[in-house]
């Protein structure tokens, strides 16, 4: 097991109380795993992924842990978290954008932050790695800007990995892309992970048919909570959750994606994580619901490597 | 990069082409005979200088020349470098007025202005990191800042120069003095010139201070600020980018501020007596001199269009963007 998270909690500390927005999620990867994260907007997967490398000061661990190559990763604390990022955990952010100083020409940065880090630059192994993504040399001459917003992504991308850490978090990084550049995209991830540039590898998405064509396996969230996690191929063709169910029929065929029926077909919206309600907190829109529902449904493996939360499924 | 400094010189040279022609045109638009009329509201010093500064004037508008010609002949004594007689100082030439009091003024504003800029950068950069620091540099700065120029100035003048009696409060050097390059002279100088400069900065200081302090925390939540967190870069990194990113909008901020600038150091000049454009200004106000007053107003407006377009040079040099953008549009 590369990554292993017990029973994680993460709060958003507000005026109004706590934002469970994490609430008790536990899973492992393997080595070279790829994880697919999936479930509609707000149900945690940020969170997850912050949770993993950097929590903003807004956000509170509360409990669970997570270990990462046998070490107990000390996610709550800002400091002690410092030498495990980037090189055990590093981040492709989804504002790759906008990831890099626009003022320092890409070279040059990417040398401070080595050697803020105390690592010294391996200029052959940056080139073949620019060489490996189609980018020319020469980017790291230039200030951000003068790349196109395709190239930025794929700088980030290699940035992101130079240091070959064990776990790498990609959040949302093809949400802003169109359908070719996605593909172009997962291809690279892949490609990183088979040249063990990175060890394994959470992929968030909102958009399932996407993730099916990168992940080994998929875990799908709602509300802060797994709600159902399985090979990929389990996931996408025999889901045993009422709502991961509802999540791939809502789609018109996995694979392709229709631009506004992304994970819009099921009606009513996720419950405020605020204060939710005990029980399953699908318990609203789910049409299989009834009175057993009220209590909180445990993640169950209904058969290997396939975990599933509802009391229907079990 | 040509393209843009040709527009921006384009612009200034507008600016203080609209400026000259607006002070040409002024006095012909008064009703009746300006001379006269001028040289009547005036108070000349020598009543004989009157006749001679009537047929100097004449000439110099030169009202039986067609239009046109009077408007070109303006301009060939403006690059003369005549800007006509004081009528208050006569017989000195407005000129030789102004480039007496020009090294006063410019004493006071380029220290001040970029003292102040970078010891105010420097604070709000310090205030942004230390909740203790912040906590007392910020109600401080929005204090000066929200204080007017001549207020300070005033206070200053009365607490340090006529309560406690430590520094001067009038004249650019002692009235005992003349001006010499002794070590005697040059103290006396510098001790006059230590309150006006104070004032001028302290006020200036507030508000590059709360600018820096903002624009910083506004850079250390940005995007690239929380990829180097994630990656575990020190903060002392992060700063310095931060920092470095914040001081351009801060060069924009300082063209902005440079009108206001200028005013306050005028207000400070007559506050304090100080021999420099803005004491030259009341005088000329005072005495109706005209001539002077129009003669300062052309040189201030070229001082701020020539430091406007240095802050632009500046800022090209500093901000890659701009010249990447500029590279772009060429090709
Ligand atoms: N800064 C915050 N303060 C309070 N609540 C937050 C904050 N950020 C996110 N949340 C809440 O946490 C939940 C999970 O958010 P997030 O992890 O961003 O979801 P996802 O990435 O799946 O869209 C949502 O209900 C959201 O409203
Ligand atoms: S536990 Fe009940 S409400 Fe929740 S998904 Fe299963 S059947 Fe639906
Ligand atoms: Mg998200």
């Amino acid at each position: 097991m590369t990554l292993e998270v017990d029973d994680l909690r993460v709060y958003y500390r507000t005026l109004k109380g706590d934002v469970q927005a994490l609430d008790g999620v536990s899973f492992g990867l393997r080595d070279g795993e790829i994880l697919g994260l999936a479930g509609e907007s707000g149900c945690g997967k940020t969170t997850l992924g912050k949770a993993l490398i950097r929590l903003d000061g807004r956000m509170k661990h509360v409990g669970g842990s997570v270990t990462l190559d046998g070490q107990v990763l000390p996610i709550g604390d800002d400091v002690k978290m410092n030498p495990y990022r980037f090189k055990q955990v590093s981040l492709i952010p989804q504002y790759s954008m906008s990831a890099m100083n626009p003022t320092r020409k890409i070279g040059r940065m990417v040398r401070e932050l080595l050697e803020s880090r105390r690592e010294k630059l391996d200029l052959d192994e940056l080139h073949s790695r620019l060489d490996l993504v189609e980018l020319p040399r020469h980017v790291l001459g230039k200030y951000p800007i003068e790349l196109s917003g395709g190239m930025k992504q794929r700088m980030v991308m290699v940035i992101s990995t130079l240091l070959n850490p064990s776990l790498l978090i990609a959040d949302e990084i093809t949400s802003a892309l169109d359908v070719s550049t996605q593909k172009a995209v997962v291809t690279t991830l892949k490609g990183f992970r088979d040249r063990g540039f990175v060890k394994s590898m959470i992929f968030i998405t909102h958009d399932i048919s996407l993730t099916n064509q990168l992940a080994d396996t998929i875990m799908v969230m709602y509300a802060g909570k797994l709600a159902e996690k399985a090979p990929a191929s389990t996931v996408v063709n025999a889901p045993k959750h009422p709502y991961t169910q509802l999540l791939i029929s809502s789609l018109p065929e996995v694979g392709v994606r229709y631009a506004d029926k992304r994970l819009t077909g099921i009606p009513g919206n996720p419950p405020s994580l605020l204060k939710p309600e005990p029980g399953c907190r699908f318990r609203d829109r789910c049409p299989l619901a009834f009175e057993k529902c009220a209590e909180d449904p445990p993640p169950v493996e209904v058969e290997k490597d396939h975990v599933v939360a509802c009391w229907k499924a079990a | 990069m040509r393209r843009y400094f040709g527009r921006k010189l384009l612009i200034y040279g507008l600016t203080f082409f609209m400026a000259v022609t607006v002070n040409w045109l002024v006095p012909r638009l008064m009703p009746g005979d300006p001379v006269a009329s001028m040289l009547a509201r005036a108070r000349v010093a020598q009543p004989e200088a009157q006749e001679a500064l009537r047929v100097y004037y004449n000439n110099l508008f030169g009202f039986d020349l067609p239009w046109w010609q009077q408007y070109l002949n303006s301009w060939g004594s403006l690059f003369r470098g005549d800007f006509g007689i004081s009528l208050w100082a006569f017989p000195t030439p407005v000129a030789d007025l102004l480039t007496r009091a020009v090294p006063y003024s410019l004493a006071l504003l380029i220290p001040s202005i970029l003292l102040s800029w970078v010891v105010g950068n420097r604070l709000g950069a310090l205030a942004a990191r230390r909740k203790v620091l912040d906590n007392t540099v910020l109600p401080v700065s929005y204090v000066l800042t929200a204080t007017p120029y001549l207020w300070l100035a005033a206070l200053m003048a009365w607490g340090f120069g006529v309560v406690w009696g430590i520094f001067p409060v009038a004249g650019g050097y002692s009235f005992s003095m003349t001006p010499s390059l002794t070590w005697a002279f040059l103290v006396d100088l510098f001790w006059h010139w230590l309150l006006p400069f104070a004032s001028l900065f302290l006020v200036a200081l507030g508000g590059w201070a709360i600018g820096m302090r903002n624009v910083i925390i506004y850079e250390l939540e940005s995007d690239y600020a929380n990829y180097m967190s994630a990656l575990g870069a020190p903060q002392k990194l992060i700063r310095r980018y931060a920092f470095r990113n914040a001081v351009l909008p801060q060069i924009t901020g300082l063209a902005l501020q440079l009108g206001v600038l200028v005013a306050g150091a005028l207000v400070t000049e007559i506050v304090f007596s100080y021999p420099g454009l803005g004491s030259l200004i009341l005088a000329a106000i005072q005495n109706k001199d005209f001539f002077l007053l129009q003669g300062a107003f052309l040189f201030i407006v070229l001082g701020v269009l020539i430091a406007n377009f240095i802050i632009d040079v500046v800022y090209v040099i500093v901000d890659p963007r701009t010249r990447v953008g500029m590279a772009g549009a060429a090709a």
